[in-house]
């Protein structure tokens, strides 16, 4: 635990840079101030953002830069980003099959290029490509159907070769147990730190005035005469014009507490990572079909990411055959892994929809919004998701690149479907 | 990861099986009647419960027949399982 920084009273927001690196590094870095404060909430405010992940920080800090809704406050029931943003493997593309989806992530990945200056803090981003391997005639079929869509909708997108694969990723085992016979390539793909994303919006939601209220978990809803009113925690009643919910695994239970279900099931997704070593795998690699994902950290270690269970579980932890099944086509493909040790395993709770497209919308009660259904993959989309939400919030109507993503799809019949494109891995 | 008691097989491994969704979801009677909305409720909305969870399994693996489990979704740990033409099983008391 680090204590606590102080932030003095009306004493302005440092701005991060080479200079004030330099002036605190003279000083001992004892002149830091906290990230952001840790306020007590206030008895109302104008919108209340339910759930402290990446969605919900991004979402509180479009609200207080680009619209002007009044007092905003981001409610965790934990700590800050302690749910799948923590959690995930941080794979960012944006090659999507269907025309809505093109929208959606290529606004977040358009976004993610100026993050780190936008924010005044470095998250990282690295567009270091991301190859989506073939291993059979069905997969470069798929491939290839992609690659096609993906022109179509003016998305950077390149259909490689075996060989031309076994050049960007020498370690590669392109003749084994799961031949590799080409790849579908996004070079303008890659990753970021996902600690720092959740930190950086935080500090910048916080310095524009949004409270942050961490172990405050929402336990129910104020509603009076089908409209919402606020919401109930352990720290007392807190009332709201507008509640906006980003709560991942835990939608299903939240609305519940409204009085409705979501077409949802939260199923635990796994990943796992190794030791540090020397920098050797410089890209981002995906399999859909054999269920496995790599790419290495800035630390070194290679950060893998595995199968979803199919049960229904809030854990937090997968199952143990499931590790055993990544590991398996992990090694083939990458014989040098065998002789490394495992540093970590968790899960997170992913919630995932039928048609494996988020759900961004309004809901049976007035200014009670909701964002979830990312399900197993997120958190490339986290800039565009908060973006759009916070300004269909802010007026009450979806944005345009959001309105597709609405629960009344799944009545109207026009799904999004991405099962295809996302298999069970982002 | 837990272990299932199949109930015709017995105690088996998890791996063994495979889960097919929240149980005791009835096909509307009157297909003609329903709109739009309530066949999205019976087809994609589920209650997804973090708690006492009632959820069809097969053994998969193994015999091959279907049952149903009372599984807690916030634990994993299982009250009962048992076979589609068996009263329901009551919710535990607690909740864990
Ligand atoms: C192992 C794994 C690997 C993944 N890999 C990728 C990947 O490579 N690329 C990708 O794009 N995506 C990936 N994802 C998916 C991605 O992590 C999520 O889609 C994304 O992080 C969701 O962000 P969020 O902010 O909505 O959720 P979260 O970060 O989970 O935030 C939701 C927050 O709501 C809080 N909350 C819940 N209930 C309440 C309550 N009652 N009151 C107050 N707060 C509450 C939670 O504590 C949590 O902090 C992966 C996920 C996992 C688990
Ligand atoms: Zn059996």
């Amino acid at each position: 635990m680090t204590r606590p920084l102080p932030r003095a009273g009306k004493k302005p927001p440092q701005k991060y840079s080479i200079f004030s690196l330099a002036r605190q590094a003279m000083q001992g870095h004892q002149g830091w101030q906290a990230a952001w404060r840790s306020p007590e909430p206030q008895p109302e405010y104008d919108v209340i953002i339910v759930g402290g992940g990446g969605h919900g920080l991004a979402t509180a800090y479009y609200l207080a830069k680009e619209t002007n809704v009044g007092r905003i406050a981001v409610l965790e029931k934990g700590w800050l980003a302690g749910g799948n943003t923590a959690r995930n493997t941080t794979i960012i593309r944006s090659n999507y099959l269907c025309d809505e989806s093109a929208r959606l992530y290529g606004h977040a990945h358009d976004l993610w290029e100026g993050l780190s200056q936008d924010l005044n803090y470095n998250v990282m981003f690295s567009p270091r490509g991301v190859i989506m391997l073939s291993h059979n005639v069905h997969d470069q079929q798929v491939a290839a159907r992609h690659y096609h869509a993906l022109n179509l909708n003016g998305i950077d997108s390149t259909l490689l070769s075996a060989e031309e694969v076994k050049e960007k990723v020498p370690l590669i085992n392109i003749h084994g147990r799961y031949p590799v016979l080409g790849g579908l390539y996004q070079a303008r793909a890659g990753n970021a730190r996902h600690d720092a994303v959740a930190w950086g919006y935080a500090r910048a939601a916080d310095q524009m005035g949004v409270d942050i209220i961490e172990n405050c978990p929402v336990e129910d809803f104020v509603i009076e005469n089908g409209v919402v009113k606020g919401v109930q925690t352990p720290k007392g009643v807190i009332r709201a014009g507008k509640v906006g919910v980003v709560a991942a695994g835990h939608s299903s239970v939240l609305a519940e507490m409204a009085g409705f279900r979501m077409p949802l099931e939260s199923v635990p997704l796994q990943a796992f990572v190794s030791e540090p070593i020397k920098p050797c795998f410089d890209t981002v690699v995906m399999s859909n079909s054999v269920h496995i994902y790599m790419s290495q950290s800035d630390k070194g270690e290679l950060v893998i990411g595995a199968g979803s269970d199919n049960y229904v579980s809030y854990t937090q932890r997968g199952s143990f055959d499931l590790f055993d099944h990544a590991v398996q086509p992990l090694l083939e493909l990458y014989p040098f892994v065998a002789r490394l040790r495992m540093l970590r395993q968790w899960a997170g709770i992913v919630d995932v929809t039928r048609d494996r497209s988020p759900i961004i919308t309004k809901t049976p009660i007035e200014n009670l919004f909701f964002n979830c259904g990312w399900g197993t993959g997120g958190f490339k989309a986290t800039p565009g998701s908060g973006h759009v939400f916070a300004h269909s919030i802010a007026k009450g109507e979806m944005h345009d690149i959001a309105a597709p993503f609405g629960m009344d799809r799944f009545s109207t019949g026009a799904l999004i479907d991405e099962a295809a494109a996302a298999a069970v891995m982002h | 990861m837990f272990i299932i008691d199949c109930p015709w097989c017995g105690t088996r491994d998890q791996s063994e099986f495979t889960t097919h969704g929240e149980a005791h979801i009835t096909r509307p009677e009157d297909p003609e009647t329903l709109d739009d909305a309530e066949w999205a409720q019976y087809v994609f909305y589920r209650n997804n419960v973090k708690g006492w969870y009632r959820e069809r399994w097969v053994h998969s693996s193994g015999c091959g027949r279907w049952f149903n489990l009372l599984r807690n979704t916030a634990s994993d740990a299982i009250a009962a399982s048992y076979r589609p033409e068996d009263p329901l099983p009551p919710l535990p008391e607690d909740s864990y």
